[in-house]
């Protein structure tokens, strides 16, 4: 199985504890990576897991507590020392060049001549090692995301990493893929690699790991061995209690059908597929939350939701009248370099004409201020001079201050306080309660079902309708039965 | 200083050089109302109108040729459209503005169907404008004795009056007014401007939030500075030459740039910035004339305020890089 | 018959400061910079090439290539460093370089001639070897590879370890100290004297050049091949007796520019060119 006890353990975390501003992200953190062991790291978004790895590997400082690589105690180290530790990451978000080919981006960073011959040799000896394939001169574009992330890894094998933390490694994989992926880490574990599995994926956790550690808000919640603890004690850990929070909102009769989706597909940018064939109707008067964690294709979903992105295949009916929340505040939904009125009129800009009523304007961004309660200088304040939650009540204020047949909200409350959520959530309702269909996500499984009247998991592009109990939806969005 | 550290380099009287300079500006109210004042007219529709497209996002660096169109407009009108004064003068700046425009709009075309950078493309088009008012003034449009590379005179009905018969100002000042009032008044004022801003401020945010077309405001706001240019051009041939001819503008739309760069992309500021740089130039040629500097030195002046201009940054400066569309869509699937 | 032997001679003389610049720019904007102060660049060298020529060409040449480079590190300042837009700031450059050889040229007041055969062979010589160095620098050096990085990539560059800003830098130096280098040869190998201007939007057609070249050396020889037969034409027209109007023919580079960008577009940029790095 494993090593014997006698070696050290290939990772060993005390008491991490880290900040960001006032938000402790890590609040006296302990894990320890058995050597030759897999060891699964659990939790929702937010919990903490990759900070955790971020900061083993080099790349955040941490506040308190150490961390001890391979024997070496360390607390204030780099990438550099932990890559000599024998530790290599590979990343959420790949760190490739896409323009290179897999050779150059597994050699990139040294020094002097390029040898492409010796190069392809070093990925065909890696190769062989480790049983994972790349071709050597394909350039990392053309690569399937399968082909990249085992690249990733060989980079991390290259520089002779006998503890891979991997990152949500599988998120973005096909089932087939992630079984290879899952048999070959017990392969690298089999012959004395350690490997991090981060991932809230449970299911897989516990197919492959060894140990198993949750956390939840900062703070470790569980942690066990994998062979000893069942799905339904992990969800559990993962998620709170099982009593499904009853939903507050009245069920208003649903009016007519606003949204009709049959077999639509979305692609992202880079033409991958990111919703499959998803078939739902929506009617005004509902609340539909969407629930799904990080990578799913629930933001191309509601994008095209929003009419903001295409449909790559079937059909999409959309009503006329669309208010939309994006996720991207400040990219997305506000322009800081203009002034709150500015910021007002921004709705519905692309089918004004004439002269711009600013004094009516201004009137009306006055009015949304005291009713949303949007603290600033005055309306002609900068946006860009309002804090967060300020800005976010800016944005539901310009957007749901009219009828409306369909409300998108894509996290509308994140960096809300608790009287501006409520105050949103009442909005949210009120839109229903006039006849709207509303649609909203937040990663917050709560709150989803606080609101909503049904509710759509979206796991993986695939979407589909799941009863309104806490367990239920929690195992849908992980992809367990 | 820089005029200072340039003229010692040269070896001349720094004290005569900057009498020269005054004299030749501001000092002087011939100097003033006939040199800078009737330069500043030209440098505030140009400028007017990069003002505008530099909000937008577009960097018009053409101004130069869409003068030169718009030049060429005019004084086709002008020579072959008798009839009586107002509509003459009025025809022919129409036909200036409507040719600077469409100067501009090649540029727009390139950028919206195939992404070319209009950086590039409306300098090419600089040059062919200067290339295209050579062969004119020595081919079909030379005057009738075939001697000079330049046109006859335009017929007096196309020529803007002056103020006054002891200077050079003209009604042009008018129209210049006119021009940067306008602009401020819809970019302020009309949803068309409030677009133009908001594309130019976060072409993401007016995309999603405001659902605009962003590649059209661009594509109207890059035509509308070509008009300006080309309307400049007119204003030029109608008011101050009378006829084309090779070098007629020296270097205005790339003084203008520096002009609206001064005043920070805002209209009103325009005029100011325009009689400053103006009275530079004015001035510059008076230190020429009288105390052997160069004029062209006004050209190092205004790049250096640009730069000082640029790298403090900020405000309506911040941002200006806008890639056409396709290269964006890549980099936000990146993103 | 015996037209094409002067026009083909003609073409490759044009083309060899056209080739100097592309090559340089190309290394410029892999890393992810455009230097549209690329024409200040080469007036600057022309300049310097002509006050100090009469010496010798090695003379000349290295003061074309400090001119160029005195340019290149003003745009580093501005753009690498500060982060200021890459267009405005070489829009800039090159109205002061214009306005700057423009003023000391007319403060001199006298004219130099330089006898142009005797120095044109070499410099086209290493015009033409610049295509297969840069080609191996570009693809057989970690440098090289580090660059490349860079104008694609530039987080994945840096978690690799590579310095962006001083690579980015170094490259927007060598980029214009070329681009200096292909003034000084307007002057020391074809020209023979100075004029104000006489850059006449080579450093634009130069940019063109590298996008029609696909940011690949040897398509950028290839296109640079193609505007120097252009710009040529101009030399041989009355030569060839063609009833063409001698203005209408200079027009013909420009527009072959913009017919050519057109056709074919801005293909495979590297991704960051023109954008500014991503914060730390």
């Amino acid at each position: 199985m494993t090593q014997p006890r006698a070696a050290p353990p290939a990772l060993d975390a005390r008491r991490i504890v880290k900040r960001f501003g006032s938000i402790t992200a890590l609040d006296g953190v302990d894990l320890t990576v058995r050597a030759g062991s897999v060891h699964a790291l659990l939790g929702e978004n937010g919990a903490g897991k990759t900070t955790l790895m971020r900061a083993a590997y080099g790349l955040l400082p941490i506040d308190a507590g150490a961390f001890v690589l391979s024997g070496h105690e360390m607390r204030h180290h780099t990438v550099r020392d932990a890559m000599h530790a024998g530790v290599g990451m590979v990343h959420q978000h790949l760190s490739l060049v896409p323009a290179l080919s897999a050779a150059e981006n597994l050699v990139l960073g040294r020094a002097g001549l390029y040898r492409p011959t010796a190069a392809r040799a070093r990925v065909a000896r890696l190769a062989e090692a480790s049983g994972l394939h790349v071709a050597p001169d394909a350039l990392v574009r053309d690569l399937s995301i399968v082909e990249r992330q085992r690249l990733e890894i060989l980079k991390a094998l290259a520089r002779d990493a006998r503890l891979l933390i991997l990152d949500e490694p599988t998120a973005v994989l096909a089932p087939t893929e992630i079984d290879d992926l899952l048999q070959w880490i017990r392969r690298f574990v089999a012959v004395g690699g350690s490997v991090v599995l981060v991932t809230h994926k449970l299911r897989e956790a516990l197919a492959v790991a060894d140990d198993v550690t949750i956390l939840r808000r900062g703070r470790v919640v569980y942690a066990g061995v994998a062979r000893q603890s069942s799905e339904t004690d992990l969800a559990r850990a993962m998620f709170g209690d099982d009593v499904a929070r009853a939903a507050a909102a009245p069920r208003a009769t649903p009016g007519d059908v606003s949204v009709r989706a049959r077999g639509v597909s979305v692609r992202d940018a880079a033409g991958v597929v990111r919703v499959r064939e998803a078939s739902f109707d929506m009617r005004g008067g509902e609340i539909i939350g969407v629930a799904a964690v990080e990578g799913s294709g629930h933001r191309n979903l509601l994008r095209a939701l929003a009419g903001i992105e295409r449909v790559a295949g079937g059909s999409l009916t959309l009503p006329p009248r669309i208010a939309h929340i994006p996720a991207d505040r400040l990219a997305e939904a506000i322009i800081a370099d203009l002034s709150l009125v500015e910021n007002v009129a921004l709705h519905g800009l692309d089918s004004r004409r004439g002269l711009m009523r600013w004094h009516d304007v201004e009137g009306h961004t006055v009015s949304l201020m005291q009713r949303f309660g949007i603290s600033a200088a005055g309306p002609g304040a900068r946006a860009r001079t309002l804090s967060g939650g300020n800005q976010q009540r800016l944005v539901i204020a310009r957007e749901l201050d009219r009828d409306v047949d369909l409300l998108v909200a894509d996290n509308p409350t994140r960096g809300l306080d608790l009287s501006a959520t409520a105050f949103v959530h009442e909005q949210l309702r009120a839109a229903a309660a006039r006849g709207a269909a509303v649609v909203v996500h937040s990663s917050d499984v709560d709150e989803v079902l606080s609101l909503a009247t049904r509710v759509l998991v979206v796991f993986h592009g695939e979407v589909r309708e799941v009863g309104m109990a806490r367990e239920e939806v929690g195992r849908a969005m992980l992809g367990a039965a | 200083m820089i005029v200072a550290a340039a003229a010692s380099l040269a070896a001349i009287d720094v004290g005569q050089a900057f009498d020269a300079f005054w004299r030749g500006s501001f000092g002087t109210a011939s100097a003033f109302f006939s040199g800078t004042l009737v330069r500043a007219i030209p440098l505030t529709i140009i400028g007017t109108g990069i003002a505008v497209a530099f909000r937008a996002g577009a960097l018009n660096i053409g101004a130069e040729g869409q003068l030169l169109a718009g030049a060429v407009a005019a004084t086709v009108v002008g020579l072959h459209a008798p009839g009586n004064a107002a509509v003459t003068v009025i025809l022919a700046l129409a036909a200036a503005a409507i040719a600077g425009g469409a100067w501009a709009g090649v540029a727009a075309m390139l950028r919206a169907r195939f992404g070319v950078l209009e950086v590039i493309s409306t300098i090419m088009l600089n040059f062919v404008a200067a290339n295209l008012v050579s062969y004119l003034v020595r081919g079909p449009l030379q005057e009738p004795t075939r001697i000079y590379p330049q046109t006859e005179a335009v017929a007096i009905g196309a020529r803007l009056p002056r103020l006054s018969m002891e200077t050079r100002l003209h009604a042009g000042v008018f129209i210049a007014i006119a021009a940067a009032v306008a602009a401020w008044w819809v970019l302020t004022r009309t949803a068309a401007g409030f677009r133009l801003r908001a594309v130019g401020a976060s072409a993401t945010a007016a995309r999603v939030a405001g659902r605009v077309d962003t590649e059209r405001v661009v594509a109207t706001a890059l035509i509308a500075s070509g008009a300006l240019a080309g309307l400049a051009g007119g204003v030029e041939i109608s008011g101050v030459t009378y006829a084309l001819f090779e070098n007629l503008s020296p270097g205005y739309g790339f003084s203008a740039i520096a002009v609206a760069v001064l005043a920070r992309l805002h209209p009103l500021a325009v005029p100011i910035a325009a009689v400053l740089f103006g009275g530079l130039e004015t001035g510059a040629l008076g230190m020429q004339r009288d105390a052997g500097i160069p004029s062209v030195i006004a050209s190092v002046f205004e790049a250096v305020v640009i730069l000082l201009v640029i790298a403090g940054g900020g405000g309506a400066l911040r941002r200006l890089a806008r890639t056409p569309r396709r290269a964006a869509a890549v980099a936000d699937a990146a993103a | 018959m015996s037209e094409i032997a002067p026009f083909l001679e003609a073409s490759v003389r044009t083309a060899t400061p056209l080739l100097i610049a592309a090559v340089g720019e190309n290394i410029s904007e892999r890393g992810g910079v455009i230097n549209i102060g690329l024409e200040g660049c080469i007036i600057a060298g022309a300049y310097a090439a002509f006050a100090t020529g009469s010496a010798s060409a090695g003379a000349g040449y290295s003061a074309a290539v400090l001119a160029g480079v005195a340019v290149g590190i003003l745009l580093v300042i501005f753009v690498v460093l500060l982060g200021r837009d890459q267009i405005i700031v070489g829009t800039a450059l090159t109205m002061l370089a214009l306005g700057v050889t423009g003023t000391l040229f007319r403060a001199r007041g006298e004219t130099l001639a330089v006898v142009p055969t005797l120095a044109a062979a070499p410099i086209t010589v290493v015009a033409v070897a610049l295509v297969p160095l840069s080609w191996w620098w570009l693809t057989r050096t970690h440098a090289g590879l580090a660059l490349r990085a860079i104008g694609d990539a530039p987080s994945a560059a840096r978690a690799a370890g590579i310095r962006v800003r001083l690579v980015q830098s170094c490259a927007v130096i060598f980029g214009a100290a070329l681009g200096g280098l292909a003034g000084g040869s307007l002057v020391l190998a074809q020209a023979g004297s100075f004029a104000e201007g006489m850059s006449a939007g080579r450093g634009f057609i130069a940019i063109a050049i590298v996008a029609l070249g696909r940011w690949r050396p040897w398509g950028v020889a290839a296109a640079s091949l193609v505007f120097g037969a252009a710009m040529a034409l101009q030399f041989v027209v009355q030569a060839l007796g063609w009833r063409v109007r001698y203005e209408l023919v200079l027009m013909i580079p420009y527009l072959l520019t913009l017919i050519a960008l057109g056709a074919f577009g801005r293909g495979s940029a590297p991704a960051m060119l023109g954008r500014p790095l991503p914060d730390d």
